[in-house]
């Protein structure tokens, strides 16, 4: 990369593999990634769940209706805002920023959402449930479930609970009961095996709003499918402004939603694809939640992926500033495009990502999540990495009103409460 | 070893059901646990599940997640589990390991099989395994001659009977209630109606597990069970307890109870 002599974005686009393969398979299979690794209790519910989303995604009443929900309430299309005065700190790389922290609710968690709780509808259950780290997906379940009139109940863990009491406030508003969770790490990973223990139990009325593209399929696959709106409009609208394809794609991964979101539409394109992870305190010092980097494969939470875990196969506690990212395993087809390199996935600090929430609150007048000001960062390095011939499409997943007082505190600002640790 | 076949064989000859008694190794710690486990045996038990102590234990309930959090907090892991089976399996009831998938995927599939006869283990019981993600292991038990038992559910629909009680050896695990371990006031009425479908499936031994904690309990199932599987009671006995030797005399107290539940 560093002798770059005649940079010709048109013809000289940088060599990406792109594999001729359309995942997942009819087994929920990315490769050797995915599956379905769950109590038997369950089994019937992932059938049922699996053959309503096949029936519904070509049925043109359901698109019709979750498009309408799309732009009437959540306000879709995202717009994409170029982000001039930043480029000036990424190399002179252009950068287009696109807009889910501008969707109903502050993130793409939305997209998803909706999709699923049309789902239950069609299933005839009554109740959802969902796992929540940062608060987004939780409040984005709350969302749903008050519009199309559902009984909710969000589960969370402790540690995040008290990090993101904004959100825990915006989910009981929205009528949605919320259940803090003491066990192990208090974090997302505990959220989610309650969760699980929830929807075994009331899974004959209860449907569980997974997240992320992770856990047994379909959900990897059917959770992918309500984002791949993202970079469907993505593509175009960068077409349109630009001419041509972005260089390189920048996403957060935690689960990995917003990243498989706008990589989708990109996958048969010589467009580089690239994830960033939570690097936090940074790699070697083993307080990370940066899977792909510092993980093996492994099975947790009903399917195989990447893993971070000890040699007994036990869960090692993830660590970052972000609550989103906060997550020791990573969504199945993210194993899969790193295993066949079509993607490439890097971690960022705590610092970096707080460093450039800054900066693009500065340059831009936009307040990111933190989750979203870890592919800012990484844009930022891809940028000076690439060039100013380049042109980086970044997926600013979410907006970052509920991290205020994280920040406030990492920076030294006053807050309400005065500045506490 | 003890086959579990010798077992079944037994307790049908006595006209009977079998106990089958479940504990986490290394709980309060690994010596400990060999002790209390043995006591088990000593009062009743059959045949013995030991707990492979894991992280993310999303199909049981608060009691043993408990258990298992302070197990893994005192060190055990799965090295330590092998010895806590080799040190029960001497005691001459048929002793299975009860362990969550990614542990055994981590530890190698064919090296924890064959570990496990090393020690005189008879079998494992899978609760996160479908027999469709089961190719690698069904091949790694039968080279080592270890039964594994996967579960059925009172979800399963016909089809999933058959394919699951196809690949089971041993036994078939039938959880008697949609949820996840620990004590429940009654058992379900989809017990019986599960042992029944699955009947109609295999003519393996068929047991049943999941809130299952009191003698009453246990002499219910047992009219139309081949085995009765009781957990958390055994571990909410061991929480309450003082000491390794209260433990072990309450836990041998519950076995006897729950041993003449079996033979009412």
């Amino acid at each position: 990369m560093a002798e770059d002599s005649t940079p010709n974005k048109e013809t000289e686009l940088p060599d990406v593999a792109v594999p001729n393969v359309e995942v997942p398979d009819e087994r929920g299979k990315f490769g050797d990634y995915g599956g379905q690794f769950v109590p038997e209790a369950l089994m019937a519910a992932l059938d049922q769940l699996s053959e309503e989303f096949n029936k519904a995604w070509i049925d043109p009443a359901f698109r019709e209706q979750l498009d309408d929900l799309n732009r009437n309430y959540s306000g879709r299309p995202s717009p994409l805002t170029e982000a001039t005065r930043l480029s000036e700190h990424a190399g002179g790389a252009r950068i287009f920023l696109k807009r889910e922290d501008l969707n109903h609710t502050g993130s793409h968690k939305i997209n998803n959402v909706l999709g699923q709780a049309l789902l239950t509808q069609r299933m005839g259950k009554t109740r959802v449930i969902a796992e929540t780290g940062a608060g987004q997906h939780g409040v984005a379940t709350a969302t749903a479930a008050a519009l199309l009139g559902l009984e909710c109940v969000v589960y969370m863990g402790k540690e995040d609970t008290e990090r993101q009491a904004l959100n825990v406030a915006r989910m009981k508003l929205l009528g949605a009961e919320v259940i803090a969770v003491e066990a192990g790490s208090q974090t997302l990973k505990d959220a989610i095996n309650e969760a699980m223990r929830d929807w075994v139990t009331n899974v004959e009325n209860t449907h569980y709003v997974l997240g992320t593209v992770a856990g047994p399929a379909p959900f990897p696959h059917m959770v992918r499918s309500f984002h791949e709106v993202i970079g469907d409009e993505a593509r175009e609208q960068i077409l349109e402004r630009t001419g041509s394809l972005p260089t390189a794609i920048a996403a957060c991964i935690g689960g990995g939603s917003n990243a498989i979101g706008i990589f989708h539409a990109f996958r048969n394109d010589p467009v580089q694809l690239v994830g960033y992870e939570a690097g936090g305190d940074g790699i070697e010092t083993g307080r990370h939640s940066a899977t792909l980097t510092g993980g093996s494969p492994g099975v947790l939470h009903g399917g195989r992926s990447y893993v971070m875990q000890d040699d007994y196969g036990q869960t090692i506690p993830s660590h970052s500033i972000s609550a989103g990212l906060d997550y020791p395993s990573v969504g199945p087809e993210h194993a899969y495009l790193l295993d066949t390199k079509r993607a490439r996935y890097e971690a960022i600090t705590d610092s970096e990502a707080m460093e450039a929430f800054e900066l693009l609150s500065k340059t831009e007048g936009i307040l990111p999540a933190l989750e979203s000001a870890h592919a800012i960062a990484g844009a930022l390095k891809l940028g000076r990495e690439l060039g100013p011939e380049a042109t980086i499409l970044v997926n600013l997943s979410g907006r970052g009103d509920k991290d205020v007082a994280t920040a406030a505190r990492w920076f030294g600002l006053p807050t309400e409460g005065g500045t506490h640790d | 070893m003890t086959k579990m076949a010798d077992v079944f064989a037994q307790t049908k000859a006595e006209g009977r059901a079998a106990l089958i008694g479940y504990f986490p190794a290394g709980f309060p710690t690994l010596e400990d646990s060999i002790t209390i486990i043995r006591s088990m045996v000593e009062n009743g038990v059959d045949i013995v599940e030991i707990g492979l102590p894991y992280s993310d234990p999303l199909m049981d309930g608060p009691v043993i997640e408990q258990a298992v959090e302070q197990a893994l907090h005192n060190g055990i892991n799965t090295d330590g589990v092998l010895k806590v089976v080799e040190g029960v399996a001497q005691a001459g009831a048929p002793t299975l390991v009860m362990s969550y998938w990614n542990p055994i995927l981590k530890f190698g599939q064919q090296r924890f099989a064959s570990a496990l006869h090393q020690a005189g283990g008879s079998g494992v019981i899978t609760p996160d395994l479908t027999p469709e993600e089961a190719g690698e292991w069904i091949s790694a038990t039968d080279e080592n001659d270890i039964d594994r038992v996967f579960l059925v559910a009172p979800s399963s629909t016909q089809e999933r009977l058959g394919i699951v009680s196809d690949v089971c050896s041993g036994f078939v695990y039938a959880a008697s209630t949609m949820g996840v371990t620990g004590a429940r006031s009654t058992v379900s009425h989809h017990a019986k109606e599960l042992v029944e479908r699955t009947r109609s499936h295999t003519e393996k031994p068929i047991c049943v597990g999941l809130g299952v904690s009191t003698p009453a309990q246990a002499e219910e199932i047992a009219t139309y069970a081949d085995g009765v599987i009781v957990g958390s009671a055994f571990v909410k006995a061991a929480i309450e307890a003082n000491d390794v030797t209260e433990t072990a005399a309450r836990v041998g107290r519950l076995a006897a109870e729950l041993a003449q539940g079996v033979r009412a």
